[in-house]
């Protein structure tokens, strides 16, 4: 069985700041991390593996230090990475995003199954797994809790659609992007990284896709417009009651009126 | 058996006046948490339950108490584990939880000054947003720093950065006479005679009532990273501590644990660890100011530990992993806890290289008297926390057994020049086995030390020497 999982480098803490002027993320000094949702999707790869044997690669896009996560994904246990990074697609929204990623799949090889993690902790927008498989023309299926039967030429899984659980079967090859608690994700192995310190990390960029078109990748190629980032407003406020549970039940129904909360 | 004066209603009424009548609690109107503390086993309600909110309140009723003879015991959280906040002759009972105030933080000379009801949950998180640290680390994180001064808990980050002694600058403390003192102060040294704040410190509450404090503070390590290390059994792991600290690497903890124990954390969380193929583990934390230093630090004692025959090193390094391993720890001993029916616990405390020797004889006692005996907790500062499970034995048995496995425990401690106890104090409950131990002279020392501080003997009476 041939697995990709798709993976990002996020900041390594919620308490990222938003440059009042800039609207952009204050990232220099920040510590960053391998997106945790892809901790999921990497060990669901390697438990896959253990199953049916074959490969796991890994890919993610972003800047040179994003190096960091795809040996973090060696030091779980995956066989080869790859990272895409150019210049010339920063900026990218999720549309070129997928795009671009989904141009460096096509020159890591080809795959049964493709593994995301349900969302990133930065972006937030689930969307960029099922735009791929859109790209790549296989089919997909988002929100994975749990593989419930691999089979030769397919898997069977239960998916989390919001108010229902529904299970189904799709053919590889194809897309899943899986929640969280799939699995409990393995540890970083020193051993692995020791033994891995040295290997490979191919660099793709955009003169080894085969649509060059630089139109089609970052900021050029992103539809969407982002008018401001700002952080979410705070609210710390508090008030602290003491009296009898009688007296308290009173106090707290007044006060859900007055807030209009019921 | 002392004679004190038996609480009547100008007793009450005496507190009734200076508390006014919300704070005074007599009869069922106490609620009966505070007849016991964590273990239970000791129990007695108090006549009177008083909340204070002032050391001046304190001293008053404390000059009142010393003046009728009645019986005082000061409680916090009631977090502790040997019966020391149990009003066993009853009178009073001073619930300190309502002196919470943080008073100051002083940047300039690195200290914390706070009233002794403040949780130790709410200090970490109070210092840390300064860049502060307060480093003592015990686990009952909803205990009261004047409770932790009071038995001078220790915790996990011993091994690196010592107890909560070591981190007491200044206190001031109500005498039982109700005379009220100031020990130390900011300052870093001290020589001006006795050191009665370090008497004061492990005291268990039969000294004085600690009613302000000043604690030391330190720069806040900006990172920290633990290691599992995976060994095919205890024995291998628990041997390689010593070799760990012979390396001269300085982690903040290193703690054992076993997969038995593991197992019950995870049942008990409906969680996964991130690891439950192996027998034993060790688990080691570094902090230090970049990731790369810490990497240094670490990476000796991972080298030491797999030539040591570990089966792999697993990094935990963000928040995800340190949650995923970190709320199991944090919930061992409850797990323990809810596998069986009752539980006593052994707090001794060992010198470092005697701790592989010291579980390998628990795991003798419980071949040899049938019971089931867990363990786990820290490896690196020699302090075991021992675990007798009753499980189905009748009380009858349970009593029998327990007495023996405790007797046979103690004994080899002290076979291997170990204490008693390590952080949880003497309390009630330990002081057979503390008096075994200690001899004559060294009890007739505290004896007289109790007399100098309390000549009446009304606070926390039948505790640690009596």
């Amino acid at each position: 069985m041939e697995i990709l999982v798709c993976i990002k480098q996020v900041p390594g803490t919620s308490k990222i700041e938003v440059d009042p002027i800039t609207g952009v993320l204050k990232r220099d000094g920040v510590d960053s991390k391998m997106n945790p949702y892809d901790l999921y999707a990497i060990e669901t790869a390697l438990r896959i593996k253990e199953q049916k044997g074959g490969t796991i690669k890994v890919i993610s896009m972003g800047p040179p230090q994003a190096k960091e996560i795809i040996k973090e994904a060696f030091m779980m246990g995956a066989d080869e990475g790859a990272l895409v990074s150019d210049r010339k697609f920063a900026g990218a929204d999720v549309l070129a995003t997928a795009y671009t990623i989904s141009q460096g799949v096509l020159k890591m090889g080809k795959f049964d199954l493709i593994l995301c993690g349900k969302q990133t902790t930065d972006g937030d927008t689930a969307q960029v797994g099922p735009e791929m498989a859109e790209y790549l023309g296989i089919p997909h299926i988002a929100n994975v809790l749990k593989i419930i039967e691999l089979k030769e030429k397919s898997v069977v899984v239960e998916m989390d659609m919001p108010n229902t659980l529904e299970i189904a079967e799709i053919q590889f090859p194809c897309l899943l992007t899986v929640e969280k608690d799939i699995f409990q994700p393995r540890l970083p192995s020193y051993r692995k990284k020791v033994s891995t310190k040295d290997r490979e990390i191919k660099i793709i960029s955009l003169k080894d896709f085969e649509d060059q078109d630089e139109k089609r990748y970052g900021l050029t190629g992103s539809p969407t417009q982002v008018e401001r980032i700002f952080p979410p407003s705070v609210n710390n406020d508090r008030e602290t009651w003491t009296g009898t549970g009688a007296q308290l039940s009173f106090k707290m129904s007044e006060k859900l009126k007055q807030l209009k909360f019921v | 058996m002392q004679d004190y004066k038996t609480i009547d209603l100008k007793d009450i009424q005496f507190l009734v006046s200076l508390l006014g009548k919300d704070r005074v609690f007599t009869g069922e109107a106490i609620n009966e948490d505070f007849s016991h503390d964590e273990l239970g086993g000791i129990s007695r309600m108090p006549d009177v339950l008083v909340e204070v909110l002032s050391t001046d309140e304190v001293a008053k009723i404390m000059k009142y108490a010393y003046e009728n003879v009645i019986p005082v015991v000061a409680r916090g959280s009631g977090t502790g584990l040997v019966g020391a906040s149990v009003p066993v002759f009853g009178g009073i009972m001073m619930n300190m939880c309502g002196m919470n105030k943080i008073l100051e933080i002083d940047e300039e000379n690195l200290t914390l000054t706070l009233e002794p009801g403040v949780l130790l949950m709410e200090i970490s998180k109070y210092v840390e947003e300064y860049d502060l640290f307060y480093p003592p680390d015990p686990g009952e994180k909803s205990a009261t720093i004047a409770g932790n001064i009071n038995t001078n808990a220790g915790g996990m980050r011993a091994v690196k950065y010592g107890v909560t002694r070591d981190y007491i600058r200044g206190l001031e403390v109500v005498l039982p006479n109700g005379d009220v003192i100031n020990v130390g102060g900011k300052v870093v040294k001290n020589s001006s005679g006795y050191s009665i704040k370090d008497l004061i410190c492990g005291s268990e509450g039969t000294l004085g009532i600690v009613t302000k404090v000043i604690l030391k503070l330190i720069p806040l390590p900006k990172k920290a990273i633990s290691l599992l290390i995976p060994f095919p059994n205890l024995d291998m792991a628990i041997s390689t501590v010593p070799k760990i600290i012979k390396s001269k690497a300085t982690p903040t903890a290193i703690e054992f644990m076993q997969r038995e124990v593991i197992l019950a954390a995870e049942e008990f969380l409906g969680k996964k660890f991130p690891d439950n193929s192996s027998d034993a583990y060790l688990l080691l934390t570094f902090d230090g100011n970049s990731t790369e230093d810490i990497e240094k630090d670490y990476e000796k004692v991972a080298n030491i530990c797999l030539e040591e025959g570990a089966l792999d090193v697993f990094i935990i390094d963000t928040d995800e992993r340190k949650e995923a391993v970190w709320s199991a720890r944090g919930a061992f001993l409850e797990a323990v806890k809810a596998s069986t029916t009752e539980m006593d616990e052994c707090d001794v405390v060992v010198p470092r290289n005697k701790v592989a020797e010291f579980i390998k004889y628990t795991d003798v006692l419980q071949k040899q008297f049938n019971v089931r005996i867990r363990s786990f907790g820290h490896a690196g500062d020699g302090n075991l926390h021992v675990y007798v499970l009753k499980d189905d034995l009748s009380d009858e048995a349970w009593e029998k057994k327990l007495s023996e496995v405790f007797a046979a425990m103690y004994s080899k401690s002290e076979e291997l020049e170990g204490l008693v106890s390590g952080e949880h104090g003497i309390g009630f409950a330990k002081k057979g086995y503390m008096l075994d131990q200690c001899g004559c002279e060294y009890v007739g020392l505290m004896k007289n030390i109790k007399l100098a501080f309390d000549p009446k003997n009304i606070l926390n009476p039948g505790k640690v020497c009596q």
